[in-house]
């Protein structure tokens, strides 16, 4: 029985956004991922927890194509990611699709990756200009726009070796934003930051969440994580142990694990 | 008896006017495709795939395993006696120019390597998490980048070319070395045109010194930061590192850009 592209397609009428299917994933000898399923349906923020090494962040790396998976399959919108079946093989695809997959999918690191060549506006308009063709004058008028959303229209011209980690951050965001993703992954996209500037990155991201995106977000920030999510996926040595809603997984966690770790972190 | 006036009559003579000529174009055109080869070369050994990485591997072994010299030899003497088809193309010129260009990519492939893993690896993710594919990635994100490593020793590279030209002399070349040798030999003048050339080497790397810091100082994305503190400094303080610091503010006229 072989899944075919058109086949699943029925998907883009329905509200699934990401279908991920017993990912198994390996370093080496060491298993990062064993078997994760995952639902994301549109307009849902789902966010992973768990404890470091629990393969929270490869799942979400996974999603985007950014490791290869070893086995299992994930689909966006129906389409299989990063693989395609040749006489029911799966091989992997082609660069350029690949990367079309990508340019709809907005991607925050946990070290902002900026270009440190660019200024704040030349990162964000770097991509849409040179991935998706538009015109520059176009591009940069909404660049400016996102970034004023972030709250750095006054550092457009900056460097980002002059800008703050939160600053940095949101750049980061709003370069993403500029692709006009239908789906945003967050790894750890606060981890990396000072504490007094945690507040202004989740701020942005609590409105993005308002706003109807689907997010994907691996954080340790369980206030945010209480607040925002629709759905709260628990991670620990490779698989997900548990998930549910906030009040299910915050108050009402039934899984031993799940309990420790709440318990260590807040 | 060493003649003075000879290298006088010689220094400004149309003879080594031409001959720094051919020094500083074939410099310039080895050392540009030196550049070239090394990039792919350096992509090539940095691929994943051995049919790639592994010919890249072997070239460098090749060139920087072995004389320039001898690599000169054998491409002007060795290869038409090798392919008869090639002697009417293997001049002087053309000789001296690609064993210096392939010699020279060997050089550039691992400068521009190191250049290339310099940069954080972040940075292709990024580029590849906002849809672009490798090449473009490396074009407009990683390279850039990179060049602020490269540059230097890229500099150091050029400026040992304009002396390194002087190999050629062994095939006929009449650069600096050349003409002076065999000028020289001719009515025993050899040392004087051999100070004459020595003058035109020196010109050459110097003025290539100011333009190699001009390139490296524009580059340096603190640029406008350092300017402000040298145009504050005495010329003593600017040339030898101490002396009297100006306290006039001078520095406004830089600040005032952008």
């Amino acid at each position: 029985m072989s899944i075919e592209k058109s086949v699943d397609n029925g998907a883009v009428l329905t509200d699934e956004m990401v279908r991920a299917e017993s990912i198994v994933k390996r370093f080496g000898h060491l298993t990062v991922l064993d078997g994760v399923d995952l639902f994301v349906k549109r307009k849902q923020v789902v966010v992973i927890i768990g404890p470091s090494g629990s393969g929270k962040t490869t799942l979400l790396r996974c999603i985007n194509h950014l490791e290869k998976i070893d086995s299992g399959r994930i689909f966006i919108e129906g389409q299989l990611v990063g693989y395609r079946e040749v006489n029911g093989r799966v091989v992997e695809d082609k660069e350029a699709t690949i990367a079309h997959m990508r340019s709809q999918i907005g991607f925050v690191f946990q070290r902002f990756n900026l270009f440190p060549h660019l200024t704040a506006l030349e990162n964000v308009i770097e991509a849409p200009i040179h991935v998706l063709h538009q015109s520059k004058a176009e591009v940069t008028e909404r660049a400016m726009e996102l970034l004023r959303k972030v709250g750095l229209s006054e550092k457009a011209h900056v460097y980002p070796h002059k800008l703050s980690g939160g600053q940095q951050q949101r750049v980061a965001i709003a370069r993403a934003l500029a692709m006009n993703p239908k789906l945003m992954l967050f790894d750890e996209a606060t981890s990396a930051l000072d504490p007094e500037l945690v507040g202004d990155v989740l701020k942005v991201m609590r409105q993005l969440a308002e706003e109807g995106m689907t997010m994907v977000v691996v954080t340790h920030e369980m206030g945010f994580a209480r607040d925002v999510a629709d759905h709260i996926i628990f991670m620990d040595k490779a698989v997900i142990v548990e998930q549910g809603t906030p009040e299910q997984i915050f108050d009402h966690a039934e899984n031993e694990r799940t309990r420790t770790f709440l318990g260590m972190i807040l | 008896m060493f003649h003075w006036d000879v290298v006088g009559h010689y220094l400004f003579s149309g003879l080594f006017l031409g001959a720094a000529w051919i020094t500083l174009w074939i410099s310039v055109v080895a050392q540009t495709c030196g550049v070239i080869i090394g990039l792919f070369l350096s992509l090539m050994r940095l691929s994943r795939f051995p049919f790639l990485s592994w010919p890249a591997r072997f070239y460098v072994w090749i060139f920087r395993g072995s004389p320039l010299l001898v690599q000169i030899l054998i491409l002007y003497f060795g290869i038409p006696e090798i392919f008869p088809s090639l002697v009417p193309y293997i001049t002087v010129y053309s000789a001296a120019l690609i064993a210096f260009s392939l010699n020279e990519g060997a050089y550039m492939s691992e400068i521009i390597r190191a250049g290339i893993t310099s940069v954080d690896a972040g940075q292709m993710e990024a580029a590849k998490s906002l849809g672009m594919r490798f090449s473009l990635a490396m074009r407009r994100i990683v390279l850039p980048q990179a060049a602020r490593v490269i540059i230097p020793p890229l500099g150091n590279e050029f400026n040992n070319m304009l002396k390194t030209t002087s190999l050629a002399s062994v095939i006929g070349l009449f650069e600096l070395t050349y003409t002076a040798q065999v000028y020289g030999s001719q009515s025993f003048i050899i040392f004087e045109l051999l100070i004459v050339a020595t003058f035109y080497y020196l010109i050459l790397t110097t003025l290539w010194g100011y333009i190699q810091n001009w390139i490296e100082n524009r580059m340096d994305p603190d640029r406008e930061t350092k300017a402000e503190l040298q145009a504050k400094k005495g010329w003593s303080e600017r040339m030898f590192g101490f002396g009297p610091t100006r306290t006039s503010d001078a520095g406004t006229l830089v600040s005032r850009g952008r």
